[in-house]
């Protein structure tokens, strides 16, 4: 067992890397909010599930993708990854944005604890995922493969498969501009501030629900770009994916601290390595309980999180 | 808005003792005789109106009051709930096929397993913070659901199968397609929890519970020991998700881990919230309401899911504290101080 491991670490390490990736940009969606609002935004997974389908009928519909066509090389590919990958994040972004105004909006200004917008993010995310799921008559959808899976070298005994690197690299690049957008510009500046303070922010002259739309709409790119991600790995997605994908990156998220954004990105590394390694060992089936006996024990061990919480840390 | 609970309440405060018994009989009443108007408006196309009674709406309503225990009486945030219900359900599945007890043996056992399986989780997950119990209790739900689906000795993904009904008991008979007498059951068994809440909140662990809500560290200052009646809510919200789950696996006779899947949790959540939070009478008619809609506009087909999911988010828009929201304690106050 042990032997076999050793044998396959590069490469499921490599496997959990990317799929970390993917947690991160979920977990992003929801730690942003949480970190502003202390309100858990439900609705984001579905946010996430939408962003898949965004990328396919990209692929599928507009570049007119099959199942059989030939796999799209130099700068077409770019093209059509480009495009996909826009796509879903615009989606995705502009839908959180109505989430919050349908499901929050009204029941922020009445001050009416967490309980109630929780009820109505549900609300949505049902409306959401069965609206997707009449429409695709509760099948999956196969993605068709416009890129070629190869291997861009080795490491160790593990081949570096170009989707996984994709993967990683942009990941880590809209990363970098999510810190800097929140560290550098004045919109973040706002949101710190909002996340800090929202009464002493208000008399500061800042408008909240504006911060709250924008805390909403790079949640939501975010998200979608998680879709493309997740699309351009598994090349297939269906309406009840949202659930489970979103489930994890919660996880992710609170295991690193909900709220903290640096927190979002270990929390999300740690659970796709830790979820990867835990289905080799223990088989697939086991990976949920493993996952969440790790984080009761980190909870325990550190009540906020590997990171702490608050957007506002992030200055450090 | 006018507070319908407000209302009720002035009512119920105006009478006698006399009153006060002929509002609570001719209300059992009309529970009672629901099973008998299935030729109404009530009425629900497609699915048997007599087994939408018993479930969802009378297992709903009793889990509901369950879970308002935890979440409406001392704030609580438990989004797995469907644990409980799962305990209960495999005890009765297990013991029912395994052993020669019958349901009304198992009952008090599946109601201890369910209390006990809260206590493991409570007292960890009860030390920390309010949203991290969400998570938490989430992933338990999650993971009684896997367990199941994953050990042998609770049958996989088959699950139980040729669980015993109730036996007769003071000359009635439990036959499987008698739904009304599953239903007058249950209705005992809601009354009992009903009767428990009640004489709870006016006790001292309903003060304790109401002051944990209100402002924890406050309580805990002011010497009420938070941390057991935190636990003590929680395992009472189990015991009354336990009975529900053994009288479940009794009447379905057929138990699977796909019965028992987060969704039921969200579900009965939302039955306490969309009701009224903390409101006994509030969290019933959310239950009952959440628990028929489904089945009464199953002429939408495919869409009624969709048309849930709106229904509760313009509900919560338009009523946030639920459709019979808990009474306003500033209210009272007000008014004993104005003569």
């Amino acid at each position: 067992m042990i032997g076999n491991f050793l044998d396959q670490f590069w490469s499921l390490t490599f496997g959990g890397l990317s799929l970390g990736f993917i947690y991160i940009l979920i977990a992003l969606g929801y730690t942003m909010v949480y970190g502003v609002l202390r309100m858990i935004n439900f609705a984001n997974s579905e946010i996430f599930m939408v962003g898949t389908f965004a990328t396919i009928i990209i692929v599928r519909d507009v570049f007119n993708f099959t199942q059989t066509s030939e796999y799209a090389t130099g700068f077409r590919l770019w093209l059509i990854l480009g495009t996909a990958l826009v796509f879903a994040m615009v989606v995705s972004g502009v839908l959180s944005m109505l989430v919050e105004i349908v499901a929050y909006r009204r029941l922020r200004r009445m001050n009416s604890g967490i309980l109630a917008p929780l009820i109505s993010a549900i609300g949505v995310s049902m409306v959401l995922a069965e609206s997707v799921r009449i429409l695709t008559d509760s099948r999956p959808v196969a993605s068709p493969r416009a890129m070629e899976k190869k291997f861009l070298g080795q490491f160790f005994d593990a081949g570096i498969r170009i989707d996984n690197t994709i993967i990683v690299i942009s990941a880590l690049f809209l990363f970098g501009v999510l810190i800097t957008f929140v560290n550098k510009t004045r919109m973040g500046k706002a949101i710190r501030a909002v996340s800090m303070n929202p009464n002493a922010a208000r008399l500061m002259g800042i408008n909240i629900d504006g911060v709250v739309s924008a805390t909403f709409l790079v949640g939501g790119l975010m998200t979608g770009a998680a879709g493309f991600f997740y699309v351009l790995k598994y090349e297939n997605t269906s309406s009840n994916i949202g659930f489970e994908l979103g489930i994890a990156a919660f996880t992710a998220a609170i295991l690193g601290g909900i709220g903290n954004i640096k927190g979002a990105f270990y929390g999300g590394l740690a659970l796709g390595l830790l979820e990867t390694y835990a289905s080799f060992f223990l088989g697939t089936q086991w990976k949920a309980v493993t996952v969440f006996i790790v984080l009761v024990l980190i909870l325990y061990t550190r009540p906020n999180g590997l990171f702490g919480e608050a957007l506002t840390q992030t200055r450090a | 808005m006018i507070n319908l609970r407000d209302k009720g309440a002035e009512i119920w405060e105006r009478q006698g003792r006399l009153g006060r018994i002929g509002i609570a009989l001719g209300g059992v009443a009309i529970a009672a005789a629901l099973p008998f108007m299935g030729g109404t408006i009530l009425n629900t196309p497609i699915a048997d109106y007599e087994s939408v009674l018993v479930y969802p709406i009378a297992m709903y309503v009793l889990m509901a009051i369950g879970l308002n225990i935890v979440i409406g009486k001392s704030g609580l945030l438990d989004l797995g709930y469907v644990a409980f219900f799962a305990i209960g359900a495999y005890t009765m599945g297990l013991l029912g096929t395994k052993t020669s007890l019958n349901t009304w043996e198992i009952l008090p056992i599946g109601i201890a397993m369910a209390m006990f399986s809260g206590i493991i989780l409570g007292v960890p997950a009860l030390k920390l913070r309010g949203d991290y119990l969400a998570i938490i209790t989430l992933g338990f739900g999650e993971i009684v659901r896997i367990v199941a689906l994953n050990l042998g000795a609770l049958g996989r993904s088959e699950g139980i199968q040729g669980i015993p009904t109730p036996p007769g008991i003071f000359g009635i008979e439990y036959a499987f397609d008698s739904h009304r007498i599953y239903f007058w059951t249950l209705l005992i068994l809601i009354l009992l929890a009903i009767w428990m809440v009640r004489r709870l909140s006016v006790r001292r662990a309903g003060r304790a519970w109401e002051s944990i809500r209100q402002d924890e560290d406050a309580a805990e200052l002011l010497g009420v020991p938070t941390f057991k009646y935190k636990v003590w809510a929680f395992v009472l919200g189990a015991s009354v998700g336990g009975a529900a789950g053994v009288f479940y696996a009794s009447k379905t006779l057929f138990i699977a881990p796909d019965n028992f899947t987060l969704q039921i949790s969200i579900l009965i959540l939302a039955c306490v919230v969309f009701g009224g939070m903390g409101n006994i009478w509030g969290v019933i008619l959310g239950a009952v309401i959440l628990g028929y809609l489904p089945d009464r506009i199953r002429f939408l087909s495919d869409a009624r899911l969709l048309v849930f999911g709106l229904v509760l988010v313009i509900m919560m828009n338009l009523r946030p504290d639920g459709l019979l929201p808990r009474k306003k304690r500033e209210k009272a106050i007000v008014k004993k101080d104005a003569p």
